[in-house]
């Protein structure tokens, strides 16, 4: 089994605002075209044009319909990835020491020189993150793009993960959970964001931020006639409206 | 603890960047495209491009499986056995093109007229119909008709300047933005940049559109309104702001054509009342005299009476004061409650006029009148493709700006921005040309706007010239034709024969036409052993359902190896802080023997010997589509692309530059003329914007112009309809012409909704394209395929349990047209009488080159072939289409159905036997 370290320098992680996200699934493909070519092996896809096509994605997009107890039904859009947990379930499941949680970032990672595609981590992982590439044999996730936020490669403003790159709406943030002045853990903060399933005791570092209040009627006062009509008639209105001018 | 492995974390990413333009759909977003060892290795989006600014969406960031996809086609292919057969030989381009001009050349000679050209998802459309002209056909048209025409012209009509993409909410300014219609799609990465800036301010968001997903799942409120109702929940909004005095009467005397006075009796009834010069007048408040519409320190006054004549302003406010528009009127038939209706008024009222702001920017307008700021209403309105998707999407769309307009809320701070080269008025634009003779050119472009009956496309005998009937009639504005009709119009001879049907990227054997399993067999339909339609020539990069219906293929390439320009003189890709332009260009070479279509119809107009693009000795004007955007002049100084024009310094006119592409190439692949900041805000009527315009040429001279409320091209309309003026309609459609025409935006059920009343057709049904799907492309994408490879018709919460349906169900779904047999799913946050599905995934079986039991072609589905192209027959003979009345858009969102439950099956129904696969089928991606 393998060990996870005591603490972290960093806490890197994804802020997601469901208060944002519409559900364009841009992330999704943003991640699969960066990884396909980026750490480690492809995301491969079987029968890509087939019946059942089936290829590793390390980041979906799910469209949940809610029915408050009160008013109307709504969707929620909820992006789903690796949360790299601090008492991460798939790094100390691992038999070889392939799946591991680096010490200066927090980023969970496999080492797929190591990994022997034993699928325990998967099956430990609570958040079904992780997805075993049927081509290559070993189990795939989420990076946080670690080849592109250290990238002396790509220009300052493009060292963050793909997916965060590619968002139209901006509704995921990256940054540093361990420093409370970072923009992700300032938003989390003021907006209440939470991690997912906190009682499994994984101690998440990704934070949900939560949609807000829907449906509320703005305090407007319904707008009150200048007059009767059907006393003044249409020139009484037309004289009145006008006179304000 | 473990020991950590080593890790690259600055691996090189790619041998190069090549900065091109997208092409998943209209939005046209900047894209650079990473290259290793000459492969596409990765796509992301350009930050400095203006219309994305780096973010991409699912279909942009999957581009490289489109560039790979199996389904694109490898060489031109010539039918050898039954059409519908899928028996194609390969040919070389010398011998599809010399068969192509012999079956051209001859029509042109004769009757050019026998040549159908339309274009579907054509981002060239200024080029396309550059070419049809100097063919000489009339029958020329892109998509428009079946898409958004009705948007398009109710907003040229109305302010000059439309939705989609040809304006926007002040995003950085506006504080209440309400979104109206379903569609998912457009103008994609521009609105959801947008609605991240609105959520990140805290602004408020408010959804109209019986579905809540996508943009209306992040709305703070959503009104689940009923289809076809929109125009009048707009209206009766517009009762509440009358009724309470709440409109901007500065706004409406100044900018607006309200205190224009209407001729209240005689020959001219309707007409705008004018002058001895023939010019429309206003009544000057300081004098109580008539004075120059546009006369400096004039002072319009909106309540005068001159002569009997009434300003548009009291006939605008005694017709929606009236109790019918009411919201207790309204509320049943909208499916939005009475209370919400005056709550959104009051709101709407709050925002424009309780936290109105400004900008310290003076100003002179179009009187010579200065202004020392830019005052503006913070309430922001947009519209998808759903409002405008029934036959009063016209007047809807004209409502819908009627609210802009009376709230003050069009070209000012927070409010909508039109984008360079609008606004425009509506005098600006051509009118329709269809001429023809033999050997000869068109009179002129094929697409324009009316502006009365004698700008109409008709014969002598009052049938139609165009074989779409577009400015007929039937729809006298059809800016942009009908599409839809084109196949149906052709098959039945109505108005005439055609001999030959050329298409470029236009899937009509499927997913782009009414009643598809109808549109199939007239493409096959054969008379004493010919075909009804005798030669069909198609164009397409991909093995679309449509391809199998062709006589001769000429494979287009892909996005990324072709030159495209995106004009000014076509769908720019203005903000409505710069006018923009971009370019594509071959950034890969294709692997294929496939040519770029603009270039293989130069070609062939160089073998057809078409003027303008031959020379002198009569060898070809064009190499290339390159050399056409570079070197094409328009107008004296005016080509495609407005950038680096002339020495390279040039902006908006100037001479041809051989250095412009490399120069585009050279900035990212587009190009940006900025507008001076005191003309960055009603630009109407700022004469600092009017001048700009014309020097980076949008037009020869200053347009400035009053927001039309009355329309006057619609008053003649109906005017003739009610028996006036020397050309007259015919008699059957009198009734419909004095509906729809009426010069102010007006509301009436949709002809769908008349046709299925009392008939048991009590649910509306629509579709609408997800984000991350463009039209039927998708489905050969590896990547989004696996996102959206299947579609269920979502069933609301009401009729899931009243007809106690579960998970795993089918619903047999009929309408007056037909029936289809579908899977089903729950859907709560749906209007409660309302059906729908995502657009386009269903697929027919040996397309695309997909798996024939791929989900797309056993469980996929279209609800085309529950809509009819044609109204029901009165018995007449007449052959209406199921359109707007208007403007001839097709009414696709009319459908009503009923829903009754089947058990689970494996497959739905209609279920159309396999097409031969043209390319073979996929198996491994690149």
């Amino acid at each position: 089994m393998t060990s996870l370290p005591v603490s972290t320098e960093k806490r890197l992680g994804l802020a997601i605002d469901l208060d944002t996200c519409v559900g364009c699934q841009a992330c999704v493909t943003a991640c699969k075209g960066w990884n396909d070519q980026g750490y480690g092996a492809p995301l491969s896809d079987q029968n890509p044009y087939g019946a059942e096509p089936s290829g590793v994605f390390l980041n979906r997009v799910h469209s949940y319909a809610v029915q408050p107890i009160e008013g109307a039904a709504q969707t929620i859009n909820f992006p789903r990835s690796c949360l790299h947990c601090e008492d991460a379930p798939c790094v100390t499941v691992c038999p070889t020491g392939a799946s591991y949680k680096r010490s200066e970032d927090g980023i969970v990672l496999v080492n797929e020189d190591a990994c022997i595609g034993c699928g325990l981590c998967a099956w430990a992982c609570p958040y079904g993150a992780r997805e075993m590439d049927a081509a290559a044999g070993v189990m795939k996730k989420c990076t946080l793009c670690v080849d592109r936020i250290y990238n002396e490669n790509l220009p300052e403003e493009d060292r963050e993960p793909a997916c965060v790159r590619g968002c139209p709406t901006g509704a995921r943030h990256f940054g540093d959970f361990a420093d409370p002045d970072s923009k992700v853990s300032r938003l989390s903060a003021e907006r209440g964001g939470y991690a997912l399933m906190p009682d499994l005791g994984t101690k998440p570092v990704n934070r949900y931020l939560p949609p807000r209040k829907k449906d509320v009627r703005h305090e407007a006062s319904v707008l009150a006639p200048l007059l009767d009509i059907k006393v003044s008639g249409f020139v009484g209105w037309l004289d009145r409206v006008l006179g304000k001018i | 603890m473990t020991v950590q492995p080593k890790i690259d974390t600055s691996p090189l990413v790619s041998d190069e960047i090549r900065k091109t333009t997208c092409y998943m759909c209209a939005c046209r977003c900047g894209i650079n495209v990473h290259l290793t060892s000459g492969k596409v290795s990765y796509i992301e989006g350009n930050r400095d491009h203006p219309i994305n600014k780096g973010v991409l969406c699912a279909k942009g960031a999957s581009g490289i499986m489109q560039v790979t996809a199996p389904s694109r086609l490898r060489a031109p292919l010539r039918r050898v056995g039954p059409r519908g057969s899928g028996a194609f030989e390969e040919i070389s381009w010398d011998e599809a093109l010399a068969l192509a001009v012999s079956w051209m050349a001859p029509l042109r000679e004769t009757a050019p007229e026998k040549l159908a050209f339309f274009t579907g998802r054509d981002q060239s459309q200024s080029f396309t119909g550059w070419w049809a002209q100097a063919f000489g056909t009339p029958n020329y048209a892109a998509h428009g008709g079946f898409c958004s025409v009705n948007m398009a012209a109710g907003g040229i009509y109305t302010i000059g300047g439309a939705f989609w993409e040809f304006g926007q909410p002040d995003w950085e300014r506006t504080k209440l933005f309400v979104l109206f219609g379903v569609a998912e799609d457009h103008d994609s990465n521009p609105i959801k940049i947008g609605l991240g800036r609105l959520k990140e301010r805290g602004a408020r968001v408010i959804g109209v559109n019986p579905i809540r997903t996508g943009y209306n799942a992040v709305a703070d409120d959503w009104l689940g309104i009923t289809p076809g109702t929109d125009g009048l929940l707009i209206l009766s909004l517009i009762h509440c702001l009358l009724e309470a005095g709440k409109v901007d009467l500065e706004y409406l005397a100044r900018f607006t054509n309200a205190p224009l006075l209407v001729v209240e009796d005689g020959p001219e009834k309707g007409m705008i009342a004018k002058n001895a010069e023939s010019q429309p007048f206003v009544i000057d408040r300081k004098t109580g005299q008539p004075a120059p519409w546009d006369g400096k320190g004039v002072q319009p006054d909106l309540g005068a009476t001159y002569q009997g004549n009434r300003t548009v302003f009291q006939h605008m406010a005694e017709r929606y004061l009236s109790p019918d528009y009411a919201p207790e009127a309204v509320a049943s038939r909208c499916g939005i409650a009475a209370d919400r209706i005056r709550a959104l008024a009051a709101e709407l009222a709050h925002v424009a006029f309780d936290q109105a702001i400004e900008i310290n920017q003076s100003w002179t307008d179009f009187r010579g009148d200065f202004h020392t700021t830019m005052p503006g209403r913070p309430v922001s309105f947009h519209a998808m493709r759903g409002i405008s998707a029934h036959s009063n999407g016209f007047q809807t769309a004209r409502a819908l700006h009627l609210l802009q307009i009376v709230l003050g809320t069009v070209e000012v701070p927070g409010g909508y921005r039109l984008k360079p080269p609008y606004p425009k008025p509506m005098e600006a634009h051509p009118t329709p040309h269809f001429v023809t003779a033999p050997g000869k050119p068109l009179s002129g472009p094929h697409l324009g706007y009316v502006r009365g009956p004698e700008n109409l496309a008709l014969k002598e005998d009052g049938s139609a010239i165009r074989i779409d009937k577009a400015f007929t009639w039937e729809n006298p504005f059809s800016a942009h034709g009908l599409m839809h009709m084109l196949i149906p119009n052709a098959h039945a001879g109505d108005p005439y024969k055609i001999d030959t049907l050329f298409l470029y990227m236009a899937n009509m054997a499927w997913n782009s036409s009414m009643n598809s399993a109808k549109v199939m067999e007239m493409l096959t339909d054969q008379v004493d052993g010919e075909y009804v339609i005798p030669r069909i020539i198609y164009s397409d990069a991909y093995a679309s359902e449509m391809v199998a219906y062709a006589d001769l293929i000429l494979p287009d390439t892909t996005y990324l190896e072709r030159h495209d320009c995106i004009s000014l003189l076509d769908r720019p890709i203005s903000e409505p802080d710069a006018a923009g332009d971009s370019i594509r260009w071959p950034v890969v070479e294709p692997d294929r023997d496939v040519r770029p279509f603009q270039s293989v119809l130069l070609d062939l107009g160089a073998r057809l010997g078409l003027a303008p693009m031959v020379n002198a000795d009569g060898t070809a004007r064009y190499k290339d589509y390159a050399d056409y955007i570079v070197n094409h002049i328009r107008r004296p100084g005016v080509g495609p692309l407005i950038g680096f024009r002339g020495d390279g310094t040039a902006e908006g006119r100037g001479d041809a530059n051989p250095d412009q592409l490399a120069r585009y190439i050279e900035n990212g692949g587009f190009y940006q003329a900025h507008v001076p900041e005191e003309a960055a805000f009603y630009k109407p009527w700022n004469m600092a914007y009017q001048d700009w315009a014309v020097k980076t040429s949008f037009y020869e001279t200053p347009q400035p112009y009053l927001f039309s409320i009355w329309s006057e091209p619609m008053r003649k309309f109906q005017a003739a309809a009610e028996g006036l003026g020397a050309i007259q309609p015919p008699d059957h459609l009198r009734a419909r012409l004095k509906q729809a025409m009426d010069p102010l935006p007006i509301w009436y059920p949709p002809f769908g909704d008349l046709e299925a009343s009392g008939w048991g057709y009590p649910v509306h049904a629509i579709t609408q394209r997800p984000m991350d799907m463009y039209h039927s492309w998708g489905s050969q994408n590896a990547w989004l395929r696996q996102i959206r490879g299947t579609n269920y018709l979502y069933l609301p919460t009401k009729i899931w349990t009243e007809q106690g349906f579960s998970e795993g169900d089918y619903a047999r779904v009929i309408s007056p047209n037909g029936g289809i047999t579908v899977p089903v799913a729950h859907m709560a946050a749906l209007n409660e009488n309302t059906v729908w599905t995502w657009n386009a995934i269903g697929k027919r079986k040996g397309a695309w080159a997909l798996d024939d039991a791929a989900p797309e072609a056993t469980t996929g589905f279209l609800l085309n072939h529950l809509i009819s192209e044609l109204l029901p027959d009165k018995g007449d003979g007449a052959r209406l289409s199921n359109s707007d009345p208007v403007t001839g858009q097709a009414a696709w969102f009319d459908l009503r159905v009923r829903i009754e439950r089947v058990d689970p099956r494996a497959q739905s129904e209609p279920s159309f036997g396999p097409i031969p696969h043209v390319v073979p089928q996929g198996k491994e991606r690149a």
